[in-house]
């Protein structure tokens, strides 16, 4: 209880900054948890592009801003439209739920359960990152210095993922090339 | 002090917001006019003179219309779509910069929204966003239809923004900076246009802006002949309307997308001459406000341009088929895009070389020319005679 | 092969320079830029009325001769012939001291004209046998609004002395609905 009165009464004294901070967490906390409990896999899905969201401006509060706005783009922008296009073909009558028997509730209470205290027991014992408001440089997150720290400190896993997503692409150009003797649509 | 610039700053968001409707408003318009220009007739000329009202009729047309929403259509997300389309679509004109700067006092008031360091990721984040709309407002009105439209139009868009994408690259490393003001600055100079350095690269961006927009001849997510009315079957009133609408402001937006990354913004041929000489014989301040407002008039000429553009192409050619349109941006745009990144980062490489890619269409025209030649002659075809 | 202007299709693989598409893109907006500046058909209607020529099919008139009287003996022929049975008439007698009104001994006491039902085939005026009925080609039936409105009478059908119709007038260039250039001597 003295905590939670150390907490209201620091939160008097907090920037803008802070106070937008704990609005959006707010936001975000109820977001993520609406993906879970929604009943509509619809809606569950526009939840968790919202909490996407969500993140990308805790992103845009710590001035990162290249961070932000790919995460919109990769996650928003592309995967969660997957997403949403996979969603749209299953067939949402409330008699194709099977999966829900006591069994299979029984399994997903276990294994949430246990994962939450394996996150719990980490989060207790991992250390919390610092830093030091003197040199900290406001500018680290900008595109510059990701790209200086990309392709100096980390140049070899950046390429090999470059050519990852090359191969992939080319891949995915090939799978589409129709070979002789294929019908056509 | 800080007054000023945020006084300043929020009329220039104010305006481009303003400007930006006025424009999208007035498409409609042109549209209408240009398709009866291009097919030999007169088009609407009844509202007003040479019809100039006519888009506020539209408008009062679609609001009186019956606002329908169908019964077994999920109604919170039926009403979302139209709403997420008009949003994200107005999102995007933030980051261009539609001029130099604004001098008032002792102070430089970029005429931009806001000059983020990811402004064209900021472009690209946005128009993947776009897709939401149409896609919610499909998957809700619980139609085959809608549905088969909204489908086609996020795999359309997810398709070609990697070609968009990939194209832009190119772009950047000759500039290296996200920002859109620096790529309109780094073009100083008409040779320096990005047009004349990456050409295959502008056609491809070209080709993906159409997609992007759901713009003819990419216009399959609202193919009426194969999908009644595509993703907005169900849409009546105003909240079609906002679809529609939300289709001209991306017009717009795309056309001043492409006229900042390849045709120089707001730079035109001896710009800084014009520039000196206004402020010798106006003054440093009135001067230099009357040359950026030159020069933001001189983007909104391309821009009108290629808008016209976009409606010209839209009455020329005719729709693809949805094989022809996958074909096309997985298999040609995308090798051709990275090939086109390759041989930019080479031109660089080797002396900064920034013409590298003519190579390629050089290669292709000789590559084309050949093959025309040497192919076998089409028999004419014998019309018998009566 | 009706026609013979059946084309034979070609199925042949395309040049690179055609599976390229700009060419033939680039192409198709030469075209349609060309017609962009041409002139356009467009005939302003209300304001600019095309002449539709000499047998144009309009608004009913029931002719008099040259001395004014009425033509129409209402033999009923124009009604036989009419296809929609528009037309409908009441006969009369003439009496003493009516010859300078009506041509024949017997005329139309009542001829109406329903013209919702009037398809202008022009078989009426056809019909005629005293050249009494002519559909105007210089005249349009007026759109109408009420109901009341639908049936003609012998008041908006019968030529007005001052406003007498004559077919092959040469200076009645005259588009439709527009009485003053239709305006004959006699």
């Amino acid at each position: 209880m003295n905590q939670f009165n150390t907490f209201l009464a620091s939160f008097k004294n907090l920037t803008t900054a802070g106070y937008l901070f704990y609005g959006l967490g707010l936001i975000t906390l109820i977001s993520a948890i609406s993906v879970v409990t929604a009943k509509n896999p619809i809606h569950s899905v526009l939840a968790l592009i919202f909490t996407f969201f969500c993140l990308t401006g805790h992103y845009m509060l710590l001035n990162a801003q290249f961070l932000a706005i790919v995460n919109i783009i990769v996650y928003a922008g592309a995967i969660m439209v997957l997403f949403l296009f996979a969603i749209m073909f299953l067939n949402l009558k409330e008699e194709d739920e099977e999966a829900k028997t006591n069994v299979t509730k029984m399994a997903a209470v276990i294994v949430g359960g246990v994962l939450m205290v394996l996150l719990l027991s980490i989060f207790n014992y991992a250390p919390v990152g610092t830093f030091n408001p003197a040199s900290f440089d406001a500018k680290t997150g900008l595109v510059e210095r990701l790209g200086i720290v990309l392709y100096s400190d980390y140049i070899l896993p950046f390429e090999l993922a470059s050519i990852l997503f090359l191969v992939a692409m080319v891949g995915a150009v090939m799978l589409g090339k129709r070979e002789a003797g294929d019908p056509h649509f | 002090m800080e007054l000023t610039i945020l006084v300043i700053k929020s009329l220039v968001i104010l305006a481009v917001f303003g400007i930006t409707l006025l424009i999208a408003t007035y498409s409609t318009y042109a549209e209408r006019k240009v398709a009866a220009f291009l097919q030999d007739r007169i088009g609407p000329n009844r509202a007003g003179p040479f019809g100039l009202l006519q888009p506020i009729a539209d408008a009062g047309k679609m609001f009186f219309k019956e606002d329908f929403i169908p019964a077994q259509a999920n109604k919170w997300l039926f009403i979302l779509g139209p709403c997420l389309a008009m949003l994200t679509a107005l999102m995007s004109s933030a980051v261009i910069p539609f001029g130099d700067s604004i001098r008032y006092a002792s102070f430089d008031v970029p005429v931009q929204g806001i000059d983020v360091n990811v402004g064209v990721l900021y472009v690209f984040g946005v128009v993947s966003l776009g897709v939401y709309g149409v896609m919610i407002g499909g998957w809700a009105s619980n139609n085959k239809f809608s549905l088969l439209g909204a489908i086609r139009a996020a795999s359309q868009n997810i398709s070609y923004e990697v070609a968009l994408g990939l194209s832009i690259i190119a772009i950047l490393m000759m500039t290296g900076s996200l920002s859109l003001r620096h790529i309109v600055n780094e073009q100083n100079g008409f040779l320096q246009w990005n047009v004349f350095t990456q050409p295959l690269g502008f056609v491809i961006f070209l080709t993906c802006a159409f997609a992007e927009c759901n713009r003819t001849p990419f216009d399959l997510p609202e193919c009426e002949t194969e999908l009644v009315g595509g993703y907005h079957t169900e849409y009546s009133s105003m909240k079609l309307g906002f679809y529609l609408f939300a289709e001209y402001i991306n017009m717009f937006t795309s056309s001043a997308i492409i006229s900042t990354l390849y045709f120089g913004g707001f730079q035109y041929p001896f710009m800084h001459q014009v520039h000196d000489a206004l402020v010798n014989s106006l003054g440093s301040t009135v001067g230099h406000n009357i040359a950026t407002g030159i020069g933001t008039a001189v983007l909104f000429g391309k821009i009108f341009f290629f808008i016209f553009f976009f409606m010209w192409v839209r009455w020329t050619i005719p729709r693809f088929r949805f094989d022809q349109l996958m074909n096309l941006g997985w298999k040609t745009l995308i090798p051709l895009s990275i090939l086109n990144v390759v041989l930019t980062g080479a031109g660089l490489l080797f002396d900064k070389f920034k013409y590298a890619t003519w190579l390629i269409v050089i290669v292709m025209i000789v590559l084309a020319a050949t093959n025309a030649i040497k192919a076998p002659r089409r028999k004419p075809v014998a019309v018998p005679q009566v | 092969m009706l026609t013979n202007r059946s084309k034979q299709v070609s199925n042949k693989e395309m040049t690179l320079a055609e599976r390229m598409y700009l060419p033939a893109v680039l192409g198709g907006l030469a075209i349609t830029i060309r017609h962009f500046f041409m002139k356009k058909a467009t005939i302003q209607y209300p304001e600019v009325k095309r002449y539709l020529g000499p047998v144009f099919r309009g608004h009913h008139v029931l002719k008099r001769d040259e001395q004014g009287r009425e033509r129409c003996t209402a033999c009923g022929l124009c009604a036989v012939a009419c296809p929609a049975e528009a037309i409908s008439m009441v006969a009369a007698e003439r009496k003493k001291g009516e010859e300078t009104l009506y041509r024949e001994e017997k005329y139309a006491a009542v001829y109406e004209i329903n013209m919702l039902r009037c398809i202008f085939c022009g078989l009426c005026e056809e019909a005629c046998p005293k050249q009494a009925v002519y559909l105007r080609h210089d005249r349009m039936v007026p759109v109408f609004t009420e109901r009341d409105q639908v049936i003609y009478g012998k008041d908006r059908l019968v030529e007005k002395l001052d406003d007498r119709y004559i077919r092959n007038n040469p200076d009645a260039q005259a588009t439709p609905t527009e009485p003053t250039l239709s305006r004959s001597v006699g």
